[in-house]
């Protein structure tokens, strides 16, 4: 991976009431689309939200295009250029598609609501339509079509195949390899190993809070042991995060 | 008051009629409260303090200037600059911290108002009306007479109501208050800084009770107590019609109201305790309010 990291994660601890999250997370995101795999409650959501602000860290590092991010709120980590596409995709129930996408569109920049309309035909049919009245598939488009709004950097998704159903699923992998051809990096949290794999380059495995292996995507694909023993993965076993 | 109509018929509206213009300040009284309540979840007990703000120097300005308008206005804008002071100055360095937020504001609450007691001290004042308010109006099949002023506040109250509810459906900024009160976190991750948008809010709020309270002063009158008498009602009418909604603040005053004088009317001895009444059967029956949504 490349020295210049664009999100450089060092030591990084997450206390979370009396008990400790994260332990010492380091991570690095360059170019390279980036997954992070683990099983349940194995720290990968809490991660997600330290990144973007919504946990205070209680020690550790996190530096975005060099600078150390870590003390500032969650909004000004958004104008710095991270994109959250957080799990569950909460979207707001009383906020219609098109107000959705009007609240965060910006003049100028790469992504405007009619290329979101473009890219997503079926949020332009449901454009009057309140958040709470979407599929889980459109619900997915809207929380990445928003966040791309803002025209990220780095996109952080956190598990956003959960709960769609399988031609959804490859529709948002090859979005996910489209928005990293357009120099947006992409940080993925998946329980689905085969989306995760289609994806991504680079994978990082959690267990109890801490990265504990770093690797190609084609590296795990092809090795079974490790897929066992750290993500357990037997038919049924994907499900709710943590 | 004699009409063909017979003095019970009469009584009755003019019952009602009151209890509509009771129901018009609650509800320009409420509306702030609710706003703020539904996107922060402070409970601002100063709200009633911000609204004997407002009517203070609404009825200071009129004293001076003779410009009822300018009063409202003034009153208004106080009010506003004195809600978004208690935000930005008190109640932003703790959020997220309810309780201690509502025991501050208390404290602002009592502080206002002994500062308001010790400017304009304990009398009661009415603000003088402009000619066209003053005096009243035979109702046209209603027969019976009603004060213009009364009258003009019900108006007043109908037309805050929807410019209101245009700015939180119809804006951006409303769109952007909607999304804050559905997930502040999320609003946050999507780059708007919650605090600037906190401040803004508060300064609507006071801005409506502002005015409410220079309404308040020329409908009826104002004097220290006139805080707490709108604050409760505002945190039964946002309790009964359901926080952070424009609708339900207008359907909670409107009981409230009604009831109010109703029960002041026919069953004089046990006035007070309908307001409870339905506040106790709305929160046993439907705890989020008549027109609130469940939290998730």
């Amino acid at each position: 991976m490349a020295t210049d990291a664009l999100l450089r994660i060092d030591g990084l601890d997450l206390h979370y009431g009396s008990s400790h999250v994260l332990h010492g997370v380091n991570l690095q995101i360059g170019d390279r689309p980036l997954g992070i795999l683990g099983r349940n409650g194995m720290g990968k959501t809490s991660l997600c939200r330290t990144i973007m602000g919504l946990h205070p860290n209680s020690a550790g590092r996190i530096l975005f295009e060099g600078s150390d991010i870590s003390g500032l709120p969650p909004e000004r980590r958004a104008q710095a250029g991270l994109g959250y596409v957080p799990q569950g995709r909460r979207i707001f129930r009383s906020l219609s598609v098109e107000e959705h996408l009007r609240i965060v569109a910006r003049k100028g920049g790469n992504w405007s609501i009619d290329r979101v309309y473009e890219t997503f035909p079926r949020l332009k049919e449901r454009r009057r339509n309140l958040g709470d009245r979407l599929s889980g598939g459109e619900q997915q488009m809207l929380a990445i079509g928003r966040a791309l709004l803002l025209n990220p950097r780095l996109l952080v998704l956190d598990e956003p195949t959960e709960g769609l159903a399988p031609a959804i699923v490859s529709d948002v992998v090859d979005l996910i390899g489209k928005i990293t051809t357009e120099g947006i990096a992409v940080l993925l949290i998946e329980q689905n190993l085969h989306a995760a794999l289609a994806a991504v380059d680079d994978v990082a495995i959690m267990v109890g809070g801490e990265v504990v292996e770093t690797m190609t995507a084609d590296a795990l694909d092809n090795d079974q042991a490790m897929q066992k023993r750290h993500l357990g993965l037997e038919p049924g076993q994907a499900g709710k995060g943590e | 008051m004699i009409t063909g109509m017979g003095g019970h018929m009469t009584l009755f509206l003019i019952v009602t009629l009151n209890g509509l213009t009771l129901a018009a300040l609650y509800f320009l009284a409420a509306s702030g409260f609710s706003l703020i309540f539904g996107l922060m979840r402070t409970v601002n007990m100063a709200h009633g303090a911000l609204l004997l703000l407002g009517g203070y120097v609404g009825y200071s300005v009129v004293d001076t200037t003779g410009s009822w308008a300018l009063g409202v206005l003034s009153g208004g804008l106080a009010a506003a600059f004195a809600g978004a002071i208690v935000q930005a100055g008190v109640l932003g360095w703790m959020q997220g911290d309810e309780l201690r937020q509502t025991l501050a504001s208390i404290a602002i609450s009592i502080i206002m108002a002994d500062l308001m007691l010790w400017y304009w001290g304990g009398l009661t004042y009415q603000v003088e009306l402009p000619e066209a308010l003053s005096g009243g109006q035979r109702l046209p099949v209603l027969g019976v007479g009603y004060a213009n002023i009364r009258l003009a506040l019900m108006v007043f109250a109908l037309v805050t109501g929807l410019a209101l509810w245009f700015l939180i459906q119809r804006t951006r900024l409303g769109a952007v208050i909607r999304a804050g009160v559905d997930d502040q976190d999320m609003l946050r991750a999507l780059g708007f800084p919650i605090n600037r948008i906190f401040i803004l809010v508060f300064a609507l709020g006071g801005l409506l009770a502002g005015m409410a309270g220079v309404i308040a002063a020329s409908a009826l009158s104002i004097a220290p107590g006139t805080d707490l008498q709108f604050l409760l009602s505002s945190l039964v009418v946002v309790i009964v019609g359901g926080m952070g909604s424009v609708g339900g603040a207008a359907l909670g005053a409107l009981l409230v109201g009604l009831a109010e004088q109703y029960g002041l009317a026919y069953a004089p001895t046990y006035g007070a305790v309908f307001t409870f009444a339905i506040m106790v059967v709305v929160l046993a029956v439907r705890p989020q309010g008549l027109l609130g949504r469940a939290e998730k």
